[in-house]
C-alpha cells in the first residue's frame, strides 16, 4: 500500500524529502506518488491524527499539528530565538534580489548589514552565492533550504508578490494552516 | 542601529525611589529611512509629497534628543540629514537653473530621496508576511535526523552535485588510475602544467562538447599520473566556483555530467 510506504518514507526522513526520492523509493512515477501523498495528507487529518504531511522546502515532511504546540512546549525546551527586524528586512532584501551583494543591501536599508550577515549565515538561513564580477569582486549571498523550511513554505514563488506603496496583508503558507487540506498549486509549479 | 534601542543607563541610574519614574517611549528604528517613513506616515502624505522642511526639522529633533539622551548616532543618520538639509535648501532656491534635467523638465529634489524611500518600503511591507510566517512554522516540530543511524544514510537530493559527490567521484578516479603500485624510490618529474592551462584546456574541450556536457570522468584522460588527476580536479574546482561551468547528476550514483555555463552579458538581470 502506496499511502503507508510513503509514511514509513517520511517518519525516518528527519528532513524534507524530494517527490522524486519519494518515487525512486517506491518504485513509481512522480504523479503517482502525488496522489498518494495528497491521500495521505487527506488521511491524516481525517482520523485526527496530531501529525500532518507538508509540502515543505522543496519537498515533503511530517510535522506536528499546530493546536499540540503548547504541549510540545511543556515537554521540550524551546531553543532559537526569533529574527530581529534588522535581520528579517535584510533576510526579506535577499530573498527577493538574490544573489546580492552587501553594498546592495545596504543602499536598500541606509544601514550597514555586517553583523545582521554574520547571524543570518550563522543560522544558515542564506548562504554565499559567490562572488560578483565587479570592482572588489564583492560576495553575493542567496537564500537556503532552511530559509524556506524556517518560513514553512516549499519554495521561493510562494512570497507575496512585491507591491509598492501597499503593505501587503500576510497570507498563510500554504498548507501550513489549512488542515493538510491542499491548496491550488502555485502557477509554475 | 542597535545603540538606539536602548536608554543610556544614565537616564534610569542613581533615581531616588518614590514614585514611578517617567517613561520614555524612544522608538525604535532601523536605520534612518526607517525613521523617515515614520515621519512621513505621521503627517498623512504621501512619500512623493514629503513636506521636506517640516520633515527635516523632525528629523533633526529626534537626533537631537538621542544626543540629548548620550545616545551614540550612527553615522548612516548623519548622511540622511544632511541629505535632506541638502534637498531644502535646494528647494529654496525655486529658480536655480541647475535643477532642470537633461530632458529640460523641471527635476525634484526630492525624487532620489523619495525613490529610495519606496524601494525600502516596499520590502518592508513584505517583513509582517515574513513575520506572521515564521509566527505559524514556530508553531509546528519536526523530527530530527535520525542520530546512531549509520546503517542508513539519507539520498542526496537530486540536482546538482555538491562537493562530496565530486570528490568520492575523484576517489574513483585515483583508484582505477593505480598510481599506488609506484616504488617508493620513482621519482616525478615536475611537470610544466599550470592550473590554469588546464582550465584553459577543460573549457576548449566543453566548448567542443557543446550543450551535451561531458562525463564528469571523461575529462580525465586515462591512464596519466596523479598529479595529472589532481590538477584536472583542482582546475574543475576552480571552475564551479568561477561559475563558469557546472555539475549536474540527475539520479543518485548516476555520472556527473559537467557543462560550459554560457557567458552571461555583464549587468543582466538575475
Amino acid at each position: 500500500m502506496t499511502e503507508a510506504a510513503l509514511e514509513c518514507l517520511l517518519f525516518i526522513a528527519g528532513e524534507p524529502v524530494a517527490l522524486a526520492d519519494l518515487a525512486r523509493a517506491l518504485q513509481s512515477e512522480e504523479a503517482e506518488v502525488e496522489v498518494a501523498l495528497r491521500s495521505l495528507q487527506a488521511g491524516l487529518t481525517e482520523r485526527g491524527s496530531g501529525l500532518q504531511l507538508l509540502r515543505i522546502a522543496g519537498g515533503w515532511q511530517l510535522a506536528t499539528r499546530p493546536e499540540y504546540a503548547e504541549v510540545i512546549g511543556r515537554l521540550l525546551t524551546r531553543g532559537g530565538s526569533k529574527l530581529s527586524r534588522a535581520a528579517m528586512e535584510t533576510l526579506a532584501i535577499i530573498a527577493y534580489r538574490q544573489p546580492i551583494t552587501a553594498p546592495e543591501m545596504e543602499a536598500v536599508r541606509g544601514v550597514s548589514v555586517g553583523s545582521v550577515l554574520k547571524t543570518l549565515l550563522e543560522r544558515k538561513l542564506i548562504a554565499e552565492a559567490g562572488r560578483k564580477a565587479t570592482l572588489g569582486r564583492p560576495m553575493q549571498y542567496e537564500t537556503t533550504t532552511d530559509f524556506l523550511h524556517y518560513f514553512g513554505i516549499a519554495e521561493l514563488a510562494q512570497l507575496p508578490t512585491l507591491e509598492a506603496d501597499a503593505v501587503p496583508a500576510a497570507p498563510v503558507p500554504a498548507e501550513v494552516i489549512t488542515d493538510g487540506r491542499p491548496l491550488p498549486e502555485p502557477p509554475d509549479a | 542601529m542597535n545603540a538606539l534601542t536602548s536608554a543610556s543607563p544614565e537616564t534610569t541610574a542613581g533615581r531616588p525611589p518614590g514614585p514611578p519614574a517617567p517613561q520614555f517611549h524612544i522608538p525604535n528604528f532601523e536605520g534612518p529611512l526607517d525613521l523617515l517613513l515614520h515621519l512621513i506616515r505621521a503627517h498623512e502624505v504621501e512619500i512623493s509629497d514629503i513636506p521636506i522642511a517640516e520633515i527635516t526639522q523632525q528629523y533633526l529633533a529626534y537626533m537631537e534628543m538621542w544626543e540629548a539622551l548620550d545616545l551614540t548616532i550612527a553615522g548612516e543618520y548623519v548622511v540622511i540629514a544632511a541629505t535632506l538639509i541638502e534637498i531644502k535648501s535646494r528647494m529654496l532656491l525655486p529658480q536655480a537653473p541647475a535643477v532642470v534635467g537633461e530632458d529640460g523638465e523641471e527635476e525634484d529634489p526630492r525624487a532620489e530621496l523619495v525613490a529610495r524611500l519606496r524601494e525600502y518600503q516596499i520590502y518592508k511591507g513584505t517583513v509582517e508576511t515574513l513575520r506572521a510566517w515564521e509566527e505559524l512554522r514556530r508553531e509546528l516540530f519536526f523530527r530530527g535526523a535520525l542520530e546512531n543511524a549509520d546503517d542508513y544514510i539519507l539520498p542526496v537530493p537530486a540536482g546538482e552535485a555538491n562537493v562530496q559527490q565530486l570528490f568520492q567521484a575523484l576517489n574513483r578516479l585515483l583508484a582505477e588510475a593505480g598510481v599506488e603500485d609506484k616504488p617508493i624510490t620513482s621519482v616525478t618529474p615536475r611537470r610544466r602544467l599550470s592550473l590554469r592551462m588546464k582550465m584553459a584546456e577543460i573549457v576548449r574541450k566543453l566548448t567542443h562538447a557543446g550543450p551535451e556536457g561531458m562525463g564528469f570522468e571523461s575529462l580525465f584522460v586515462l591512464p596519466c599520473p596523479r598529479y595529472d588527476i589532481v590538477l584536472t580536479f583542482l582546475a574543475l574546482l576552480e571552475l564551479l566556483r568561477m561559475q563558469r561551468v557546472r555539475a549536474d547528476q540527475t539520479k543518485l550514483l548516476e555520472p556527473i555530467k559537467v557543462t560550459l555555463i554560457p557567458e552571461l552579458q555583464e549587468g543582466s538581470p538575475r
